[in-house]
């Protein structure tokens, strides 16, 4: 694992550095979308940029997270937003000298039902004409594609495809990917830094003022930190961060947990996925299998990071259901990371409404990571005056409000 | 013979590797797991864990006391998914770690 452990010297943040007094823009939040908007900023020229976190570098979910990117969208902006998106990942490693053991496996999603596979073959189309390549498969193409796959369609009982529950279908994107998260942010971090950003981890904001000038003054752990403009890129601590500037969103925590196995050999290429459960895996480049499964439950308010056994117990079973073998395989360890869920799961960018100066980015129901080097390449220009994009009509917070139209055909490709 | 000093052997980490990661700036055990890999395989820590501690603190003057070990995951030991595979709707209920 050489080259994991030697990303080209990345410097920490400085956690001891004394804080700036004032910056122009103030990022709260050194996830994978504070980082890269921070070095988005700086790229394009921008000065005196302060991005502070309560916690260190991969703390909250962009370092918890399944590292997939997908292009399978269901609405073209959102299939546009990701095939750019990926183009950014994969030029990451050489652009950052830093290795993001990226891998571009494919994604196969599997549909229990008609009415899945139906709202796959919808989509397809549209994919297709962005020219993403997905393709609707039988199980038989499923398994060729995955011969450890044992799935069969409904009332095909053949000896290949298992005894567990058919399905209805599948969709194959070949040029879906994963990553490995943590280079991401150590990669985005060490290039702010070189070009002037101030990242202060272990710097929690415990306040948030507004002077008659209009200026925020965020009071932090270590210190007051006055700015023309904050950023607020909390992830699911967003709308706790909003509510100390007197902002109301409506977006909240929901945990979502994962776990990875022992390495093994490589042998299974794409992400695989199955639509109704919210069941994913894939294998890293480590050859660990990781993977998670949506648990229903109550809607909590704040965030929650326990492991359950019930997880453990859910995601065993879904896993060995549709692939026999990884009965044998070791699990090593498991953990949660939350999700910013949002009421119609589209995020939430742009001028708080009312708050002039409070920017929000977040609510990306747990597709913040794969969407953060493309949303913070058109934020950064968008803070800057110099480009905007339409992600900042649709996705504007004041479509709760009614002040917006949002685009009326909502994403609904959202899994796990 | 090679002077390299395996700390982690599970994920091929040295002692070189942790300094390395104290010199670039990383000093807290949760920062340097990430960074360098260590304790992430099959052992967990459980064997690497008070070496990489020590060697932290040897590297960044940290006193070892103040250091705290990284949050522990389920499962206690590795074991086979099969053990564990039972439907959701079998066991519900608050068990979180």
């Amino acid at each position: 694992m050489t080259t994991r452990r030697k990303p080209g010297g990345a410097a920490a943040p400085g956690a001891s550095a004394p804080l700036p007094d004032a910056a122009d823009i103030a990022i709260i939040g050194a996830g994978v979308m504070g980082l890269a908007l921070a070095y988005n900023l700086a790229a394009a020229g921008a000065k005196r940029i302060v991005v502070v976190d309560a916690h260190y570098l991969a703390w909250g979910a962009s370092g918890r997270n399944g590292g997939g990117l997908r292009q399978q969208w269901s609405t073209e902006m959102n299939i546009r937003l990701m095939q750019e998106s990926l183009a950014i990942c994969a030029g990451f490693a050489q652009e950052m000298g830093i290795n993001v053991w990226m891998r571009q496996g494919g994604y196969l999603f599997l549909a229990r039902t008609e009415a899945t596979r139906a709202r796959l073959e919808a989509t397809i189309g549209l994919q297709n004409r962005c020219d993403v390549p997905t393709r609707l498969i039988d199980l038989r193409e499923a398994r060729a594609l995955v011969p450890e796959l044992e799935v069969h369609a409904h009332g095909d009982d053949d000896d290949d495809g298992g005894d567990g529950p058919g399905f209805a279908g599948a969709c194959f994107n070949p040029t879906d990917a994963i990553v490995f998260p943590w280079p991401f942010l150590w990669g985005y971090a060490r290039a702010a830094q070189k070009r002037g950003v101030a990242i202060h981890t272990a710097t929690a904001v415990n306040a948030i003022e507004r002077r008659g000038n209009g200026d925020f003054v965020l009071q932090t752990s270590k210190g007051p930190l006055t700015a023309a403009r904050v950023v607020n890129a909390a992830g699911a601590w967003s709308p706790a961060v909003a509510r100390l500037c007197g902002v109301d969103l409506p977006d909240w925590p929901e945990r979502h947990e994962i776990l990875s196995t022992e390495p093994l050999k490589p042998f299974l290429r794409p992400m695989v996925s199955v639509l109704e459960s919210g069941l994913y895996f894939s294998q890293s480049l480590r050859g660990e299998i990781v993977g998670g499964i949506t648990l229903p439950g109550p809607r909590e308010r704040e965030v929650r990071l326990g492991s359950r056994l019930r997880f453990l117990q859910a995601m065993a079973a879904a896993m060995i259901d549709i692939m026999p073998r990884l009965g044998d395989v070791k699990v090593v360890r498991q953990w949660a990371g939350p999700y910013d869920m949002s009421p119609d799961g589209d995020p939430i960018v742009g001028e708080a409404p009312g708050t002039p100066g409070f920017y929000l980015c977040c609510g990306f129901v747990g597709h913040g990571f794969m969407m953060a080097p493309v949303v913070s390449r058109y934020y950064a220009r968008h803070l800057l005056g110099k480009e905007t994009h339409a992600f900042f009509d649709v996705w504007s917070a004041k479509r709760f409000t009614g002040g917006a139209a949002g685009h009326g055909g909502r994403e609904q490709m959202h899994i796990g | 013979m090679s002077k390299k000093v395996i700390l982690c052997r599970c994920e091929d980490v040295t002692l070189t590797d942790v300094q390395r990661a104290v010199a670039s700036g990383w000093s807290d055990l949760e920062e340097v797991k990430r960074y360098t890999g260590f304790g992430t395989g099959p052992c967990q820590g459980k064997e690497c864990l008070r070496g990489v501690a020590l060697a932290i603190a040897e590297a960044s003057g940290r006193a070892p006391a103040a250091m705290h070990a990284f949050t522990t995951r389920p499962p206690l030991v590795p074991t086979e998914l099969k053990y564990f595979a039972r439907r959701a709707a079998a066991s519900a209920g608050d068990d979180d770690t």
